[in-house]
């Protein structure tokens, strides 16, 4: 199960330019990560699971993903509610009691409205995640990086990352098979801290591998003059088209949105309750 | 030969390493013109390495050292020069294709050093593709390097430094990742390009006669950070400087020096296709073949391992392995050939038990293997992978070769007294108190052998066990695997290497498809065109050799030569 999954699509998502979809990703995570306004975050949601439908992307293409941020979003909303179930009534300012249930475990409305914010902020992200991550070729995200203003060096490790992930990976496996046919056990038949210790004696062999690798990389790339110039191009890059300037404006709009709205409320609560 | 102007010239040039004591390269005076095609071969550690780096770039600007005498680049100092300005001249081709496939897909890793100049994408893409087409790889521009061979990440590699019109292309031991077929046409495809491009060629390598599979104008041999020989193939072939200076000469060449023919320069030998012998030399060579009985080696009966119809895929692929019928038979040492993915390691891997979705069945002297761990599996038959930095783990050596006696919960005397008749094996026992990282890699591949030695295996099987090793390195380690071999141990060797396969493999099993598709002696193999041309093996020149001067039976031929190279040898 793999947890960056690009597929290959025809769809008006997948059209996009890298660039503009991740502006657009960063000012919707930022957006709905500010804001506490429920009827924002419904449209959000709605929005996002409109451009999950436009990219013909499958839920089931994306299990891996999908599973880890629903595990956590569920298990962020367990620790708020046990850290502190009255945060609602100390954002809000108002206690409507619903049930009490067990000494300081109460329900109020105020905390229901804010882990429902809560939920809703993963809810108006996760698809927007799944949509970028499925729909933009992992080699143009450093082209894409790059473009948004991050330095093509720190853009270009991301891309070296993805590409030699697989090779470690592999020889990660291959390493700790020698290792395992010597006797160190590695299956949950050991105690966890045993397999700890067995995985840290896999280490040196990976490390020593590594290190002779990297070298071989580094100067691969010096003779190809990779860090000669302050500017660098990208093969993989695409122009601007409409489309891309839409995104990048839902992107501001929504930003704006938040911004605009948090100075005229006062604050970040959208307060049904006053 | 009528020479252009000089593109490389080295002139009274020494280079020391700043970590190092002594200078790696003395006084090298060399001149390289625009188009010649040289060749630079020497043993592991005569310095051309250092060469290489010194042309490109690497030297003085990423490894730091100090420089004597002059290097002129195009007419320029080196020195004063930069890398990226030295790579618009000279482009190289790592040895390791895999490592330096930067690019994501073919395209970007073609487009690599365009980037980074910002060549605008328009321009970028039509120098990618004419790049593409000289190389042959056009047709696989969006494949990501995992779903290549090694042959296409070499194309890709050579496409990568062609896009910048350089004038020097530099290859670094370009056939060490390949089977012996694809390093046939990988040197025919460095030829094409080179007369397509009218680029100067340079290439690193120690194995001459797959470089002169096609015509060098020059060879260059160092020894010991000097220059011993610079001159034609031809002239070199003539002498013995080969054999001194602890190279592998050409098996025909070799051969005919057995018989007692003179070799010279008009006999043009650079080559099993332009050689030219006389009557008498035929005649010689017949008689000398003739002159004692070839005896085949006894093929061994005692079956150890018993695997009927194997079959094994990798998730979600078509299968790897398909209906495998082996014996193996105790004290055998045995070769595994066939091109990369053709299914010789995963049947390793499968035998071993690191892969264990198999059906069929594996039975080693009756046991079977199916129902072992990896770990119960280990202590009957060893692995050792082809990198021994990926197998050790520990920093002495000691504890190194001792870690399976100790997880198998030994008491600390037995360790101590298997570890030790273990070392003098494999002669480490003067070495038993030194750090693994002090010792040469050789000696770290004869640790990690000795850690599965350690085990009492009746089997082991190794991974590529002499890769990227000159001849004096093979020889120590394959005369090594089979003194153990005469110990009783049973070896199976995964192998690209025709050399290893003839010298010291009895049988040999090809591979294609995931199938077996012959098992004989490895004389028998190398001289069959159908069998050589289906699994991407080359015939050895001995068997053209054979041909050329007549002998009706050139495997009855390869094999007297095996059995009288062993004999003088030894």
């Amino acid at each position: 199960m793999k947890l960056l999954n690009y597929i290959e699509r025809k769809s008006p998502v997948h059209s996009l330019n890298g660039a503009s979809k991740l502006f657009c990703l960063l000012m919707w995570i930022c957006s709905t990560m500010i804001t506490f306004n429920t009827p924002f975050l419904l449209g959000a949601t709605i929005l996002g699971a409109v451009a999950f439908k436009l990219s013909r992307l499958k839920l089931s293409e994306q299990k891996g993903l999908l599973y880890f941020l629903l595990c956590f979003m569920l298990l962020n909303a367990l620790l708020i509610y046990i850290f502190n179930p009255e945060r609602g009534v100390e954002l809000y300012g108002t206690r409507n009691l619903i049930v009490q249930i067990w000494g300081r475990f109460t329900i109020t409305k105020e905390q229901l409205l804010y882990q429902f914010n809560v939920i809703l902020k993963y809810l108006s992200t996760i698809p927007i995640i799944l949509v970028f991550i499925g729909s933009t070729q992992p080699s143009e995200l450093a082209a894409s990086m790059n473009k948004i203003g991050i330095p093509y060096g720190f853009s270009y490790s991301f891309a070296l990352a993805l590409r030699y992930i697989p090779d470690t990976v592999s020889s990660f496996i291959d390493i700790s098979r020698c290792q395992q046919a010597r006797g160190i056990e590695m299956s949950n038949k050991e105690s966890l801290m045993k397999r700890i210790r067995a995985a840290a004696a896999l280490v040196l062999p990976l490390i020593l591998g590594s290190v002779e690798q990297i070298e071989v990389i580094t100067n691969a790339m010096e003779l190809r003059k990779f860090g000669t110039q302050k500017r660098r191009t990208w093969i993989m890059s695409r122009p601007f088209k409409a489309g891309d300037y839409l995104t990048i404006a839902i992107g501001i709009g929504m930003m704006a949105f938040v911004i605009t709205y948090n100075v005229i409320n006062g604050s970040r609560f959208w307060n049904p309750f006053t | 030969m009528e020479r252009g102007e000089p593109i490389i010239e080295f002139r009274d040039f020494s280079f020391q390493y700043n970590a190092q004591m002594e200078p790696t390269l003395y006084n090298i005076d060399l001149t390289i013109h625009k188009g010649e095609k040289v060749l630079i071969a020497g043993p592991s550690g005569c310095g051309k390495s250092t060469l290489v780096n010194c042309i490109n770039g690497l030297i003085p600007f990423s490894y730091k050292g100090e420089i004597k005498g002059s290097l002129k680049i195009k007419g320029e100092e080196s020195s004063s020069q930069s890398i990226s300005g030295i790579s618009n001249t000279v482009g190289t081709v790592l040895q390791d294709s895999d490592a330096q496939f930067i690019g994501m897909t073919v395209l970007e890793d073609i487009a690599f050093a365009l980037e980074n100049e910002c060549i605008v994408k328009d321009e970028m893409t039509e120098r990618v593709h004419r790049a593409a087409e000289i190389v042959g790889i056009s047709d696989h521009l969006e494949y990501a390097p995992t779903d290549l061979s090694g042959g296409q990440k070499q194309r890709t590699g050579i496409a990568g430094i062609l896009v910048d019109d350089v004038e020097v292309m530099l290859f670094d031991e370009p056939l060490a990742n390949l089977d012996p077929a694809t390093g046939k046409t990988a040197m025919e495809l460095i030829d094409d390009v080179a007369v397509k491009t009218g680029a100067t060629v340079i290439v690193v390598e120690h194995r001459i006669e797959d470089v002169l599979h096609i015509e060098m104008d020059r060879i260059i041999l160092m020894e010991n950070g000097r220059i011993v020989f610079d001159g034609t193939p031809d002239a070199l072939l003539s002498s013995n400087l080969l054999i001194e200076g602890g190279i592998r000469e050409p098996l025909y060449i070799t051969a005919l020096k057995y018989a007692g023919i003179e070799i010279t320069e008009d006999k043009l030998p650079h080559s099993i296709r332009s050689i030219n012998l006389t009557y008498e030399d035929k005649n010689r060579l017949r008689r000398w073949h003739e002159s004692t009985p070839t005896v085949k080696p006894e093929p061994k009966t005692d079956t150890i391992l018993d695997i009927k119809d194997l079959e094994f895929a990798y998730e979600d692929r078509p299968p790897t392995l398909k209906g495998v019928e082996l014996e193996v038979h105790r004290g055998e040492l045995m070769a595994i050939v066939g091109r990369n993915g053709a299914g010789k390691s995963t049947l390793a891997k499968v035998v071993c038990r690191f892969e264990k979705d198999c059906t069929g069945s594996m039975e080693l002297m009756g046991e079977d293997l199916l129902t072992l761990s990896i770990k119960e599996c280990a202590d009957r038959v060893g692995y050792v992978m082809q990198n021994p930095n990926q197998m050790i783990s520990k920093t002495m050596i000691f504890d190194e070769i001792a870690l399976g006696l100790k997880l198998r919960g030994l008491d600390e005397e037995a360790i101590r007294d298997k570890v030790e008749s273990v070392m003098k094996i494999c002669g480490l026992y003067e070495f038993r108190n030194w750090p693994i990282s002090a010792l040469s890699y050789g000696q770290k591949k004869r640790v990690t052998i000795a850690s599965i030695l350690a085990l009492d295996p009746d089997i082991i099987i190794l991974d590529e066990p002499t890769a990227g090793q000159d001849f004096r390195h093979y020889t120590d380690i394959m005369e090594f695997l089979k003194d153990i071999n005469s110990r009783g141990i049973t070896i199976i060797m995964i192998t690209h290497d025709m050399h290893l396969m003839l010298e010291y493999a009895e049988r040999a099993l090809v591979f294609t498809d995931g199938r077996i598709i012959a098992d004989d002696t490895s004389a028998a193999i190398l001289t069959n065109p159908a069998i050589t041309e289906k699994a991407s093996l080359k015939e050895t020149s001995l068997y053209h050799l054979a041909l050329m001067c007549g002998i009706d039976d050139p495997s009855e031929f390869v094999q007297h030569f095996i059995n009288y190279d062993r004999e003088v040898r030894a």
